[in-house]
């Protein structure tokens, strides 16, 4: 590691040059530059399908400490544009440990930098807000050419990349619901968290039509998380505003919590920098009770664009008070921003998985 | 939920002396707890018996009691002070205790007194090994299979027949681990059970299945009223389970858990919180098994802890203030985050570094004690360092600890064998880590090192990085880019020449200054605000873009710490410091704070206008003084350690306030002080300086015996000896030469008088001496380790005025700018000096909060150009007070097995406390009873003296004899006292091994007071040393001078209780 190594470069869309060096797969690529601040997690965070067309900074300096495992995908496999790291570990050690991060991310191409200070980065998103960048491998890059393609880049609408095709079933052992689960990019603690209190899952592409949703006469319906802007997601939202008057049991996470109020009338906006991490505190308004959750989202309901006829504000950011939690009054369905699901981060709120059965259970009772 | 309306005045107790165990990580947690709450209008009574603590200050509380920290004290102080709750999670395990017996025994309830922080049952449950147990198994937390045990056999038996051996012994109650051990076997066992439970309080012992190997973590955690729960840091130990988290290498986060156990992990650490009830800050540490998702609750303290004040450092996030406002009714998600301004407490702390905690020691002073670690802990003190890598974070850990050296290889492992260092790595002990380096070195590979220490592969294979480096430096020319990665791993540019044997500026290398980055509790997530910052070698600048920000154009100053705290230096140094700078701040300059310590106030964000976390060598403060460039440095509050900085900043041209750097090295530097002294016509104890063995033999026989021996430039009388014969000479030296000392050594002639302590503050022109203070032992105790009394009470007034003219002397000829502390021996009516320091000193704390003179503060102020009498005070010897003082030494010999508890010239306590007033017989008793003295009406007093001491001991034995005592004595103290018309019962000595034997004697129970005194000692296989341990191990006064033992039966003839003497309320001095 000490001499043997490769030069990188990051360029940011405002003419920051950062030299380090190059480890994972060698090329050149353009994505978003967002930081997320967790600790531990690296696999959860880049097998996190919601980070797709960004580049990942870590900003705790160690990572791949323990190296990467089977168990610990949250996807098929990663689809992060580029990941930056101060220091990777060659030598990782975990008794799950099955390689190293550089062959991780050799397998599945992602281009990753490491050897740059992370921190420095850090203050100027935080300062600048979200920003396009290129990672290259190539020091006789043109600074100019490379900006032009840098400005020009948009996530775009990813979520049809990021989806399953076809509709997919999983079968809990001793099942008494069946949830549809609608896949815009799914992180697969989602299911797990079902399976685990009994709920067969049946996951269905982001474009499902309401009436294949009906079919399968789902007890509850799982939306879940997924990258991108939220209001590009035209035929979803569609879909979600044509099954509300159905009545059945919703619970939404991060991209599902913003497409059903988008669905409900409400607005999105996009976040100067956004929240990602497994630090931020959430406050339940109902119980008056803040809870440590984990998040990667970029953007944000106005909470107070909530049409009061549907629902209103359940949860909120205790730093910068955005919405992060609607409880629907117009159907039995309530989504939160933050990850309940948690893989990686804090398992504090594991508790609306219990809610969502129970509510599963109510309207069960109740019909 | 706001402040509760019922809470109007509240009693801290806090923690006494320091111990090891319980050090200043207390006086950090005090200080900020007594701050939060006057801070919301309440009024704060204190009780603490440590002088040297900056909590004891006047203004931190609206009274403060420096009395014993015993149950009828705190008891006699509530009936005085009816305060209307107590704060029981603050003040270490004697708060925790304390409350716990007041709640228990309905005094509180009597007295509709509440108890905050942790109510009995939280305390009970956490503390209490079965309530424990239940607790977790209740809430499905998994515990090492274990049995809680009232007898010997029964431990025996569960080990034998159940969980076999090796098992782990803890003691209920008990600090530090203090009586705990890992058997081996069932003679172990029987040995360590025994020894446990007599040292539980409650007589109970745990006996625990031995889990060595698995990883050890820690949790903080912090709980509020409403139910949020949160966990502010999570630490790994370098070492696996078995060693003492507090004499293990920690890093904080933990590295090598993956997400899944590191949740795990954490929600069973919130789970413990939650169904303990904790309303403030929780410690919960764990063992993991490294190879599968088992884990177990080793522990769980339900307060402000160690771990607590490293979290706090290591994250920013200030867990005693937060825990305090719980405790007075408000919720997590109402405190405002200081850091950022903009977050609130109710979130857990991100890192964008990973720092290091390294032990210290105290067996560069015990050369005779095992270096050993296990389940109880040994160190006195600790020091943090951050980086932003682990390599980083060792190497600034490594120089920060202050064992000379530089760099992980220890210069006596470079001499041993390939095998005798594969050999050494199975021992684990203090020097672990050097060893794993050298072994490393030698190319023993990394899965090797692993399989016998059980070592994290992580932690290894780093320090294999470092190894690489190293070799990647020696190979070949030195370039910039060795260099500039030598130096991101925060190598020094000296260390970087010695490896690579060739000079930075012959390589044409660009040398590099460290940059700075800011700790603000969020990983840049959020603009903060803390000052607080560590040095790196990146390109950006924090630091001095923050200076640029929040510049003030005033004047600026930077104060340097003390470093960790060892015997000698200890948190008298930090408080010194800390004085400093509040008196710089309240004169409108700006100030600095740079130190390494976490445990202690001066490392707190806020106590200066900035700080800076960083190793205390000449290179570290170059980068410091470049990018802060001060108008002035202020060395002479921090110790040895900032003195030792102090010429090297005069050459890169800080200017030093105060003593110059010339000045030092005159009081410093043999020949200078002689020359010194004759020039002021001041005399000391004849003496010599020599270099080898013979010469010494040679001065020592022209002196004439006895002579003290000790190397040129102490500190707490490092390495000195009182020798009565030839062979301690020749001892001594032996051991001197093998340290490969290039300093001389001093030989002096040793006058055994009384000792008398002066500090005093100089402007140059005048000079003030707050008081003078006697030392109940005569000369040959250190001073440290001595009783010390305010004023001197035995004392003529021409030997007073030859004091005070003598001090006047040497403080102008010495040009001392501040503060100067000068020991005299007065013999035959003659005053010879026998040390001068120009700085701070252990004294300086309670010497100002008995006379009210705040020595520190004017000091300062003298430092920036106001002199004594500008500052409208008084000259010469300042009036004596109604009060009297007792400083009385604290040891913490029960947790350093083979330590000789012999006093003399070596200092060995690690804390003192204090007893005041109006009489001196008064202030003496509380002072001993504070240091845990236990005063009998009746029992039995066992003599076992050196020859020179026979006649003084037979008026002693006589006074305890006619207060009903039975008087016990081996062979020679007995015929002398028998002589003397003493009825003595005999006793054999040890090596005898006839009955009655002193051994069986001591295990008796009839034993209350040992005295014993021997021509030499150290060596653990003496007789006399046997004989101290065991009193030791059974909690027995031993008391190793005639002078003590004097003092003490003063004591016991008043026939007092602590219910017969006044409490004093320091306020209202």
């Amino acid at each position: 590691m000490l001499t043997d190594y490769k030069k990188a470069y990051l360029i940011l869309a405002d003419g920051t040059v950062f030299e380090g060096k190059s480890f994972g797969a060698e090329g050149s690529v353009i994505g978003e530059i967002v930081f997320t601040t967790a600790m531990v997690g690296y696999q959860e965070t880049l097998t996190d399908p919601s980070y797709c067309g960004q580049i990942v900074t870590q900003t705790f300096p160690l990572i791949g400490n323990y190296g990467v495992n089977s168990e610990d995908y949250e996807s098929g496999g990663s689809v992060v544009s580029g990941y930056i790291v101060r220091e990777y570990c060659e030598e990782p050690s975990n008794f799950r440990c099955e390689d190293n991060i550089d062959s991780f991310l050799k397998k599945y191409g992602i281009i990753g930098l490491y050897d740059i200070d992370t921190r420095r980065l850090t203050r100027i998103i935080r300062e600048s807000g979200v920003m396009n960048g290129m990672i290259t491998n190539d020091p006789g890059f043109d600074k100019d050419k490379c900006l032009e393609k840098i400005r020009a880049y948009t996530v775009g609408n990813v979520v049809p990349k990021v989806s399953v095709k076809t509709a997919e079933e999983y079968k809990a052992e001793s099942a008494k619901y069946r949830v549809a689960l609608i896949d815009y990019g799914y992180k697969h603690n989602i299911r797990r968290e079902l399976l685990k209190r009994g709920c067969d899952v049946k996951v269905f592409p982001h474009d499902v039509r309401p009436d294949e949703i009906k079919e399968y006469r789902p007890d509850g319906i799982m939306l879940s998380n997924g990258p991108g802007d939220p209001a590009d997601n035209i035929i979803s939202i569609a879909t979600l505003r044509a099954l509300i008057p159905e009545q059945i049991p919703t619970f939404g996470i991060c991209l599902g919590h913003q497409l059903l109020a988008l669905a409900n009338g409400a607005k999105t906006v996009k976040m100067k920098y956004g929240h990602r991490g497994g630090n931020q505190p959430v406050t339940d308004l109902e119980l008056d009770r803040t809870f440590i959750t984990s998040q990667n989202h970029g953007y944000a309901v106005v909470a107070d664009s909530i049409p009061e006829a549907a629902g209103k504000l359940s949860h909120i950011n205790a730093n910068d008070k955005t919405c992060e939690g609607v409880r629907y009054t117009n159907a039995p369905a309530f989504t939160v921003q933050f990850h309940p699901e948690a893989c990686g981060g804090p398992h504090d709120t594991a508790y609306l998985f219990d809610e969502f059965i129970e509510l599963m259970e109510k309207e069960r009772s109740g019909k | 939920m706001p402040l509760r309306s019922d809470i109007k005045k509240v009693l801290v107790i806090g923690s006494g002396p320091i111990v090891i165990g319980q050090a200043a990580e207390f006086d950090y947690a005090g200080a900020q707890a007594c701050r939060a709450l006057k801070q919301e209008g309440l009024e704060v009574v204190l009780v603490n018996s440590n002088p040297a603590t900056i909590m004891t200050d006047k203004h931190m509380a609206d009274h403060i009691y420096i009395e014993p920290l015993t149950l009828d004290c705190v008891k006699r102080i509530i009936k005085i002070e009816k305060p209307d709750s107590i704060l029981s999670t603050l003040g270490g395990q004697t708060g925790l205790t304390l409350s716990m017996q007041l709640a228990e025994s309905g005094f509180l309830a009597e007295n509709n007194v509440k108890l905050l922080g942790a109510v009995p049952e939280t305390i009970h449950k956490a503390e209490d090994r079965q309530a424990f147990k239940d607790t977790m198994e209740a809430i499905g937390e998994p515990v090492i299979p274990s049995k809680v045990v009232e007898t010997l056999e029964d431990a025996l038996d569960f080990a034998d027949n159940i969980i076999g051996y090796p098992v782990i012994v803890r003691p209920a109650f008990t600090l530090g681990g203090t009586g705990g051990g890992i058997a081996n076997d069932r003679d172990e066992l029987h040995e360590i059970a025994t020894n446990g439970l007599r040292l539980s309080p409650i007589h109970q012992i745990l006996v625990e299945k031995c889990i060595s190997g698995w990883k050890e973590i820690e949790f903080e955690v912090i709980r509020d009223a409403k139910g949020n729960v949160i966990t502010v840091c999570s630490m790994e130990n370098f070492d696996p389970v078995g060693v003492h988290t507090g004499d293990s290498i920690v890093v904080a986060p933990a590295v090598t858990l993956a997400d899944k156990e590191y949740q795990m992990l954490r929600t069973a650490a919130l789970n413990i919180i939650q169904a303990l009830k904790v309303e403030g800050g929780c410690n919960c540490q764990f063992a993991l098994n490294p190879t599968t998702f088992e884990y177990a609750v080793i522990e769980v303290n339900p307060r402000v802890s160690r771990s607590s004040a490293l979290a706090s450092k290591a994250t920013g996030y200030p867990i005693a203030k937060v825990a305090t406002r719980i405790a007075i009714g408000y919720s997590l998600d109402e405190i405002v985050n200081q850091v950022t301004g903009k977050t609130y407490a109710c979130f857990e702390p991100a890192l964008d570094y990973i720092v290091v905690k390294f032990p210290k020691w105290p067996f560069d002073k015990f050369v005779y004690a095992k270096k050993t670690l296990g389940t109880q802990m040994k160190a006195t003190g600790e020091i943090m360092a951050i980086g932003t890598s682990f390599e980083a974070a060792m190497m600034k850990a490594v120089r920060s600890i202050e064992l000379g050296l530089d760099t992980m290889t220890k210069p006596d492992f470079e001499k041993l064998t390939d095998a005798e260092v594969g050999q050494k790595l199975y021992d684990i002990d203090t020097d672990r880590s050097f060893c794993v380096f050298e072994a490393l070195k030698r190319g023993i590979d990394v899965n090797t090192i692993h399989d016998i220490t059980k070592i994290d592969k992580w932690f290894i294979c780093k320090l294999k990085n470092l190894v690489d480096l190293e070799k990647w430096l020696a190979d070949g020319k030195l370039t910039q880019e060795k260099y500039d990665t030598a130096k991101k791993y925060c190598y020094l540019d000296k260390s970087i020449e010695k490896i690579s044997c060739q000079l930075i500026d012959e390589c044409g290398i660009k040398r590099r200054h460290a940059v700075y980055k800011m700790v603000d509790t969020c990983a840049a997530e959020f603009a903060a605000e803390t000052p607080y910052f560590y040095s790196t070698y990146d390109d950006e600048n924090e630091a001095e873009e923050f200076i640029k920000e929040h510049s003030t154009g005033r004047k600026k100053v930077i104060v340097f710490g003390s470093g960790p705290i060892r015997i000698g230096q200890g948190i008298e140094f930090d408080y010194c410091s800390v004085h400093c700078v509040w008196a710089l701040k309240e004169m409108g300059y700006e100030t600095v704070i740079c130190n390494n310590n976490p445990e202690t106030v001066s490392t707190d964000f806020d106590t200066g206008d900035r700080l800076y976390f960083d190793p205390l060598t000449f290179e570290d403060v170059d980068s410091l003084i470049a990018t802060e460039k001060p108008d002035g440095v202020v060395v002479q509050f921090g110790g040895q350690t900032a003195i030792k900085l102090t010429k090297h900043l005069q050459d890169i041209g800080a200017h030093i306030l105060g003593t110059s750097a010339e000045s030092i090295d005159a009081a410093e530097d043999r020949e200078l002080f002689d020359e010194l002294l004759e020039k002021c016509g001041i005399p000391r104890p004849k003496g010599h300086t020599v270099f080898t063995t013979e010469e010494a033999l040679a001065s020592a026989n022209q002196l004439g015996y006895p002579v003290l021996l000790r190397p040129s430039y102490v500190l707490g009388g490092q390495n000195m000896i009182i020798a009565h014969c030839d062979s301690d000479v020749t001892e001594y030296m032996q051991i001197i030469t093998s340290h490969k000392l290039e300093n001389p050594v001093l030989i002096d002639k040793y006058l055994m008088g009384t000792e008398v302590e002066v500090d005093a503050i100089c402007d140059g022109t005048d000079f003030l001496i707050p008081g003078i203070m006697e030392h109940i032992e005569r000369a040959g105790v250190h001073s440290g380790d001595s009783i010390s009394v305010y004023p001197a009470q035995t004392l003529t007034d021409r030997v007073k005025r030859v004091i005070v003219a003598y001090t006047e002397r040497l403080a102008k000829a010495l040009n001392v700018i501040g503060l100067v502390n000068i020991q005299y021996v007065v013999y035959n009516n003659e005053v010879y000096v026998i040390e001068v320091n120009p700085r701070s000193s252990r004294t300086v704390p309670y010497i100002s909060k008995v006379t009210g003179v705040q020595m520190v503060d004017i000091a300062t102020k003298i430092m920036m150009g106001h002199s004594l009498k500008e500052q409208g005070l008084p000259t010469g010897l300042y009036p004596v007070g109604d009060y009297v003082a007792v400083k009385v030494p604290v040891f913490s010999f029960e947790k350093l097995h083979d330590v000789d508890t012999q006093l003399g010239p070596e200092m060995k306590s690690t804390g003192e406390c204090l007893g005041i007033a109006h009489s001196f017989e008064a202030a003496l008793f509380k002072g001993l009873i504070a240091a845990g003295f236990k005063m009998y009406d009746k029992g039995g007093v066992l003599f076992s003296v050196r020859n020179q001491d026979k006649p003084e001991i037979i008026e002693i034995a006589s006074r305890f004899e006619q207060l009903g005592f039975d008087i016990y004595a081996t062979s020679g103290t007995a015929s002398t006292l028998i002589r003397n018309m003493i009825a003595t019962n005999f006793t054999y000595r040890v090596s005898e091994k006839q009955e009655p034997n002193i051994m069986s004697l001591l295990e008796s129970g009839d034993i209350n007071y040992v005295i014993s005194t021997s021509e030499t000692g150290r060596s653990p296989a003496r007789d006399s040393v046997k004989m101290r341990r065991k009193a030791v191990e059974r909690s027995i006064a031993c008391l190793t001078s005639v002078d003590t033992a004097e003092a003490l039966v003063k004591c016991i003839e008043m026939k007092k209780s602590i219910d017969d003497v006044e409490m004093v309320d320091i306020t209202k001095i």
